[in-house]
């Protein structure tokens, strides 16, 4: 289906041929479109590696910048205009390791954003080395003898932080991931989608086959509001459940609490300094 | 030049000492006359030796000194530190419990005065403050009825009683004057219109606030903090958003994506914090995404000295950040330079789509002094946030390298920023040519600014022999040392803005027969900077780097002896 989020122009994308990458691109496009979101409203804040460029991809407004600090800049540029629909996105890698500590504090804000993580359990651009989400044991280019760490686990780290919505997706079943998203998108607060997909150059171990395999659909049992079973399914490592794991309904996100936005919700470019409070502003001292 | 008195405040922390400082200036400045104080602290919480010099003059007054007039003695061991500036003709005021009952082998005149047994009769030594209040008030011979209402103030969220208690104390403090056998030649005026008590902390957030300052992100740091919590004071009048980032990486990245978001914002560190922020000032460098940096110095390596100055981080301002790209620093050297600089920084910034840094340092941002009224109709704000079209493209190639940025949300282009070399629409791209292109185009835009910089501002004799060099924080320490030294013809050449430097400085310093960089440093990293943007070098460095500024008594000596 053709979107608004097309590229007009023919362009190079640097993925590899079979990369998961490109149906995550098509889900986010397509997911957006169904929304009526308007193109001119929304914002990718990305980090480094071959899922940070995603925005590049896509026709909307973005700073792609360091690696490891999508979530800084997404929250700021939320922040300073709660208009926009603003994502962050980025790698395994990315987001959990060189970005870790910003993920464990961007939960804690809440800012009203998505967050986009391309899960592969591998590096890609860097050729094949662990990544923190890697499986204990798996043999990768800097882990010779098999990884000796224990697994990332973003989902129950996310659920304990109480985080206002975290989800898993896999990027072969696109129909289900784009109704997460979609949910997602509009979800009052921060929201974590870690989305599984396969590396085709990098990681044997983890293929398409892998996860169709190791993965099972949250049924309609599962409270997400409940924390506890929440973390339950968050613990799952035999196979991973996809779908909605955890929601809790925050009353406000990050920006409502700043005194900035309790008179006006305009957003910060549109505003001027009071200059009869500037020249008041001296009298206290 | 007037008449000024120096005092010096010598106690412990968690003794009130701040609370005193600052009664002492309210009064003075209501009473009609200029202060400056400078405290200088040691990194606890309770104990130790603290002191606060506090200068009380007719005339407007800015420079550290050794000298002390009156050394108030207020805990045990309260001489030790400071022993070496005191004269024959230093009063020493304090209990004989403070003092000590031998002090032979300290000079000066001595005064044992009761001071801790009023104290305790009022409910305890905390009560200290306000009979000292009452001693200088009657060596002053302050009005009562201002001292009162000051008290009061000082005291508004106590109880009844312990205001009452306090004025009891003051009272009795007062009393004890006449012990003193001092007399006061400074005359104080009816009218001053110097009239606003603040510090350098206090004016680089109204100086941030006057540049339209939003929003800013930052991790507690000494001597910066103070910065962050005057722009949180100011949130609600003036709708700034004040984020604490879990660390300095976040706070750089935050301000960054506030800006691109059109946002005026900024970020306050020390060095270590700073060094933190390096790559995020790299980023800012290839995104083009204007960018401010409070860089409150204090003495490193590593954590240093984190309560006390120095002058050490101009290298660090300078060469920061991986990869090649423009950005302005400046130094502020008074109150309201600290004022202008800032608003000047945000405006810059925006202008030119780079990082500025300011730089201050302990020094400077915990000196207070009394300023005239500001006028801040001077202070205009312009947005350079551009309206975007269907073909906007955020890096457009033009001739000076400034291309018109949009923000997201504001028009119908896309705005696409990269830390990646990237094309004019700002997709990512190894084309040799175009990076050749981007290089060119963010580095042209220096021409520009140092076209617009500030330049140097110069004391002295215009006919000088010997040219003294300075930057920031010591402005008013060298104007007055220079001021006092006649036998020969020396100007003094003020920086404000340490990069790019003026192209007026190869005039200059060329001018003179000999040059002297003080700086309050161990390499004298401003000459250096000097050198490597002029050619010209310093014959002479006067340097200090113990942690404490320099007093104008050292630089004249040093200065002498130089010549």
């Amino acid at each position: 289906m053709g979107t608004r989020f097309d590229m007009n122009e023919n362009i190079d994308i640097a993925w590899c041929s079979g990369c998961g990458n490109f149906a995550i691109h098509k889900i986010i496009k397509e997911s957006l479109e169904e929304l009526d979101t308007d193109p001119q409203q929304v914002v990718f804040s990305s980090g480094i590696g071959q899922a940070g460029k995603m925005p590049q991809y896509i026709n909307a407004h973005y700073f792609n910048g360091l690696h490891g600090r999508a979530l800084p800049v997404a929250t700021a540029i939320k922040t300073a205009n709660p208009y926009l629909t603003v994502f962050a996105e980025g790698g395994d890698g990315d987001s959990y390791g060189e970005g870790g500590n910003h993920f464990i504090h961007t939960i804690r804000r809440n800012p009203d954003i998505v967050h986009l993580v391309h899960n592969n359990m591998i590096y890609g651009l860097t050729k094949g080395q662990g990544s923190p989400t890697t499986v204990k044991g798996q043999k990768t280019t800097f882990q010779p003898d098999g990884v000796y760490l224990e697994p990332f686990n973003p989902l129950a780290v996310a659920i304990s932080l109480r985080a206002s919505f975290v989800a898993r997706v896999f990027s072969g079943d696109i129909d289900q991931a784009k109704e997460v998203f979609k949910r997602a998108v509009r979800h009052k607060g921060y929201a974590l989608i870690d989305i599984l997909h396969p590396c085709v150059s990098f990681n044997k171990v983890n293929t398409l086959k892998w996860f169709k395999e190791n993965t099972y659909y949250i049924d309609e049992k599962h409270n997400p509001e409940n924390a506890v079973e929440a973390f339950q399914k968050a613990m799952e490592t035999e196979k991973l459940p996809l779908g909605i794991v955890y929601i809790n309904n925050l009353e406000t996100v990050l920006h409502q609490e700043y005194n900035a936005y309790k008179r006006s919700n305009e957003p910060l470019f549109k505003r001027a300094v009071d200059g009869n409070k500037l020249k008041k502003l001296l009298e206290k001292h | 030049m007037g008449n000024v008195l120096s005092i010096l405040l010598s106690g412990e922390a968690g003794q009130g000492l701040k609370t005193l400082e600052e009664m002492l200036l309210e009064s003075f400045v209501q009473s009609g006359y200029f202060v400056f104080s400078y405290e200088e602290l040691m990194s606890r919480i309770r104990g130790g030796n603290n002191t606060t010099l506090i200068r009380v003059s007719d005339e407007k007054i800015d420079s550290f000194v050794d000298q002390i007039d009156i050394l108030f003695a207020l805990s045990k061991n309260a001489l030790y530190r400071v022993k070496k500036r005191i004269s024959a003709s230093t009063f020493i005021i304090g209990d004989k419990d403070d003092i000590g009952e031998d002090n032979q082998e300290i000079p000066g005149n001595i005064k044992r005065l009761p001071i801790n047994s009023i104290a305790e009769e009022m409910g305890g030594t905390i009560y200290k403050n306000s009979i000292v209040l009452g001693l200088i008030s009657g060596i002053f011979n302050l009005d009562f009825t201002i001292m009162e209402k000051i008290i009061k103030k000082s005291f508004e969220n106590k109880k009844e009683d312990i205001i009452k208690k306090n004025l009891l104390a003051f009272d009795a403090g007062y009393k004890l004057h006449s012990e003193i056998d001092m007399p006061i030649r400074i005359e104080s005026r009816k009218n001053i219109d110097a009239k606003y008590l603040l510090n350098g902390t206090e004016a680089i957030g109204i100086g941030a606030i006057a540049g339209g300052c939003n929003f800013i992100s930052a991790y507690p740091m000494s001597p910066a903090t103070g910065v962050i919590q005057y722009l949180l004071s100011k949130n609600s009048d003036f709708d700034i958003v004040v984020e604490q980032a879990e660390d300095e990486i976040a706070a750089v990245n935050m301000m960054l994506g506030a800006w691109y978001a059109g946002a005026r914002a900024m970020t306050a560190t020390s060095g270590g914090g700073f060094a933190l922020m390096g790559e995020g000032l790299s980023l800012a460098g290839c995104t083009e995404t204007p960018a401010v940096f409070h860089l409150g110095q204090r003495p490193g390596p590593a954590t240093g000295l984190p309560t006390r100055t120095e002058q050490g981080d101009i290298n660090l301002a300078l060469y920061s950040g991986h990869g090649e790209f423009p950005r302005i620093i400046l130094a502020p050297g008074s109150l309201e330079e600290g004022i202008e600089l800032m608003w000047k920084a945000f405006n810059l910034a925006d202008k030119y789509q780079v990082p500025v840094i300011v730089l201050t340092d302990q020094f400077y941002l915990e000196s207070t002094g009394n300023i005239k009224e500001i006028d801040f109709s001077a202070y205009k704000n312009k947005s350079y946030v551009v309206e975007t079209d269907e073909n906007y493209k955020r890096y457009i190639l033009n001739d000076d390298g400034i291309s018109p940025r949009g923000v997201p949300g504001s028009g119908k282009g896309f705005v696409c920023v990269d830390s990646d070399e990237h094309d004019e629409s700002g997709r990512i791209t190894e084309d040799f040519e175009i990076r050749k292109s981007m290089v060119d185009k963010r580095n042209i835009k220096i021409k520009k600014i140092k076209e617009e910089a500030i330049p140097p501002e110069i004391y002295g004799d215009p006919d000088y022999d010997v040219i003294v060099i300075g930057w920031g924080s010591s402005l008013g320490t060298i104007r007055a040392a220079i001021s006092e030294i006649d036998n020969v013809k020396i100007a003094f050449a003020h920086y404000r803005q340490i990069y790019p430097v003026h192209s007026d400085t190869e005039k200059i310093l060329n001018k003179a027969k000999k040059r002297i960089a003080i700086e309050n440093n161990s390499t004298g990293q401003f000459a250096s900077a000097i050198f490597s943007q002029t050619g010209i070098s310093c014959e002479q460095k006067i340097l200090k780097y113990n942690g404490m500024p320099f007093s104008k008594e050292e630089i004249i000596e040093k200065i002498k002896g130089d010549l």
